[in-house]
C-alpha cells in the first residue's frame, strides 16, 4: 500500500518524572488505513495517544498528525480529527438533536452544514422518531453508534477510537465496525484501540505496544505467521506476557 | 443449591426502564457461574439484588440458605462482592485497605491469609501504596482479596475483567478457578462471549431477560443450524455478497472468518459460487465449523420474539 502519510511519529518520548510512559515510538499511518492500536493495561497506548490527538506535550521525538506538528500546531490537530471513547462520548442529559448541534458546532460546522449533516445523519442511524430523546435514554449500542457519526461529522482526516466497543451487545459491535468499514472506505483514517481480538483482525494493520515501545508492527496475517499464531489472542498473548510493568 | 432467584422483576424511573424482568436460575453450591450479557442487560441489578443492596419489585431470592429481604443481615456476612466500578478506599493503602474489610468483618488478615495468598504476594512489595495509585490490573487484585479477606461463602463479581487486556483477563481466571477449588460458590459477570468457556455453566442475559441457562457445551449444542467458516482476501465484499445470497440465513464477522449459515433448501449451489465469482473473490476458503457462545447470543438475540427493533 503506497499512499499519503497521515500519521508520523518519530522517536516520541513521553516521560513523567524519571518514569518513561511512551519510549521512543517510531511508525507511520495512511490514509484510509484502519490501524488497531493495541497493548496491555499500563503499556503507554492512552498517553500516547494523547499526544498525537495534540492533548499532551511530548517530552521529546517528532510527530505530525494530518500534516501538523505536535509542538506548534495542536489546535489545527484538534479541528482535523475527530475522536470517540467508552467512557466519554456524548452528554447524556442533551438530546440527540442537541448534541449533533454542539459538537457540529465544536467542529467548527457552518448553521447550513450542521442543517445538513444532521438531517442526513438521523436518516441514516434511523433515529427520526427519536432525535428529540435524552442520549441517556438511548441504549449503550445506539449511543456508540451515534457518537462515531458525530465524531466525523466534520470529515476529519482521522479519527480516533478509544475502546469504543467495550460493552456493547454483539450484533451492534458488527455494525458499529460496518461504519468504520465505511469510513475508511470514504477515506477518513481510523486509530482504533479494542480489547476484543476478534477486532485485531479487522484491521489493516496493528501495532502492540508492550512498556512504553512498539514491540511489533504488522498486518494481522503478518503477525500471526511470525508469531507461529493462530489467532491474534495468541499473538497479544505472546507479546504482552514479556511485560514488565503492569 | 446455593443461590436461587425465583421470578426476579426490577423496574426503574416509576416502571419506565424495565432492568429485569421475571428472571429466574439456580446455582449449585461450589459452581462457577457465569452471567454473560452486553451492558444494560441487568447484570449489576441482579447482583446488587442478591447482595441485598436493592430490593426487587416482585419475585423472590435466597443466597446460601437466607432470603435477601428477611435475612439480609446474614447475607452480608457470608458474601464477598466485588461491584464493577472499583470501591476500595483510594486513599488508604494496599494494606490499610485489607486490614479494614477484615476488621469489619471481624475477622484479621492473618486468620484466611492462606486464601489470598496466592493474589497477595504480587501485591505485597505495593502494600504501602495508596489503592488510587495502583494500575487496573493490580486495583482489581485488592479488591478481590477484599472481597475474600471474610472467607466468604458466596463471592460475586461483576464485570471483574471489563477494560483489563487479555493476558491479565487469563491471569484473573487462573485466580477463580483455584479459588472454586475452595468449595466457594462464585456469580461473575461478564460482557466477553469467549470468557463463558471458562464457566462451569452460564447464563445468556439481554435487556433484562435470560435467554438460555446451560453449561457453556449445552448452549453451543443447541445452535440449531451447520455453521461454516468462511474467508478470501476482500472480507467486506464478501459480507455484503453473503448477505445478497438468498441461500444465507444469517452472515456476522468472527475475526478472520466470517460465520455464515444456510437456510434449509439450498440445492446444489448453496452459496451462489457464481456471486462470489462475479466479484472476482479470491483465495476463497470454506469449512464447517461448531458454533461458538457469541454465535449462540447472536441468534437468541435475533429470534423474532426477542428482537423489538
Amino acid at each position: 500500500m503506497k499512499t499519503e502519510t497521515v500519521i508520523k511519529a518519530v522517536n516520541l518520548t513521553k516521560m513523567f518524572g524519571d518514569f518513561t510512559a511512551v519510549d521512543n515510538i517510531c511508525f507511520e499511518v495512511y490514509k484510509g488505513e484502519i490501524f488497531g492500536f493495541l497493548g496491555a493495561n499500563g503499556a503507554g497506548k492512552t498517553t500516547a495517544m494523547r499526544m498525537l490527538c495534540g492533548l499532551s506535550k511530548p517530552s521529546s521525538g517528532e510527530a505530525s498528525i494530518a500534516g501538523f506538528d505536535v509542538y506548534r500546531e495542536t489546535e489545527k490537530i484538534k479541528s482535523n480529527i475527530g475522536y470517540m471513547s467508552q467512557k466519554f462520548s456524548l452528554y447524556e442529559d442533551l438530546t440527540i438533536a442537541e448534541n449533533i448541534n454542539f459538537f457540529g458546532g465544536i467542529y467548527g460546522l457552518s448553521d447550513k452544514e450542521l442543517r445538513e449533516q444532521s438531517e442526513s445523519l438521523i436518516e441514516k442511524l434511523d433515529l427520526r422518531k427519536n432525535a428529540n430523546k435524552l442520549v441517556g435514554e438511548l441504549p449503550l449500542g445506539w449511543k456508540q453508534k451515534l457518537a462515531f457519526s458525530v465524531a466525523i461529522i466534520h470529515k476529519p482526516s482521522i479519527v480516533f477510537l478509544d475502546e469504543p466497543t467495550g460493552g456493547v451487545d454483539p450484533i451492534t459491535r458488527r455494525q458499529f465496525w460496518d461504519m468504520i468499514y465505511d469510513a475508511a472506505a470514504g477515506g477518513i483514517t481510523v486509530f482504533i484501540t479494542t480489547h476484543y481480538m476478534d477486532e485485531a483482525e479487522y484491521c489493516n494493520r496493528v501495532s502492540m505496544m508492550v512498556d512504553g515501545k512498539i514491540a511489533a508492527l504488522d498486518s494481522p496475517a503478518n503477525l500471526k505467521e511470525q508469531c507461529s499464531a493462530a489467532t491474534m489472542d495468541d499473538v497479544f498473548y505472546q507479546l504482552a506476557r514479556k511485560a514488565k510493568r503492569s | 443449591m446455593d443461590v436461587i432467584v425465583e421470578n426476579i422483576s426490577k423496574s426503574f424511573n416509576k416502571g419506565k426502564v424495565k432492568a429485569l424482568n421475571d428472571v429466574s436460575f439456580a446455582v449449585k453450591k461450589g459452581e462457577l457461574f457465569g452471567i454473560i450479557g452486553p451492558d444494560g442487560a441487568g447484570k449489576t441489578t441482579l447482583f446488587r439484588i442478591l447482595t441485598t443492596l436493592l430490593l426487587a419489585d416482585d419475585g423472590t431470592a435466597s443466597v446460601n440458605g437466607s432470603d435477601v429481604i428477611e435475612d439480609y443481615k446474614a447475607i452480608r456476612n457470608k458474601v464477598g462482592y466485588m461491584p464493577g466500578k472499583f470501591s476500595l478506599y483510594q486513599d488508604l493503602t494496599v494494606e490499610e485497605n485489607l486490614t479494614f474489610f477484615a476488621s469489619i468483618f471481624k475477622t484479621t488478615v492473618e486468620e484466611n491469609y492462606k486464601l489470598i495468598e496466592d493474589i497477595y504476594v504480587q501485591l505485597e512489595p505495593f502494600k504501602n501504596r495508596r489503592a488510587g495509585k495502583l494500575s487496573g490490573g493490580m486495583k482489581q487484585k485488592l479488591a478481590l482479596c477484599c472481597a475474600l479477606i471474610h472467607r466468604p461463602e458466596v463471592l460475586f463479581l461483576d464485570e471483574p475483567t471489563t477494560g483489563v487486556d487479555a493476558v491479565s483477563r487469563k491471569e484473573f481466571w487462573e485466580m477463580l478457578k483455584r479459588l472454586k477449588k475452595e468449595g466457594i460458590t462464585i456469580l461473575v459477570s461478564t460482557p466477553y462471549m469467549d470468557e463463558a468457556n471458562l464457566c462451569e455453566r452460564i447464563a445468556l442475559i439481554q435487556k433484562g431477560e435470560i435467554l438460555s441457562i446451560d453449561t457453556p457445551v449445552g448452549i453451543t449444542e443447541q445452535y440449531p443450524d451447520q455453521l461454516y467458516a468462511i474467508k478470501s482476501d476482500n472480507m467486506s465484499m464478501l459480507l455484503k455478497d453473503l448477505r445478497k445470497s438468498v441461500n444465507v440465513k444469517s452472515a456476522y464477522s468472527f475475526g478472520e472468518y466470517h460465520h455464515i449459515a444456510f437456510s434449509e433448501n439450498f440445492g446444489d449451489n448453496p452459496l451462489q459460487t457464481n456471486l462470489l465469482e462475479a466479484n472476482n473473490h479470491t483465495n476463497f476458503k470454506m469449512m464447517p465449523i461448531t458454533a461458538t457462545v457469541e454465535d449462540c447470543f447472536i441468534h437468541l438475540m435475533t429470534k423474532p420474539e426477542v428482537d423489538e427493533n
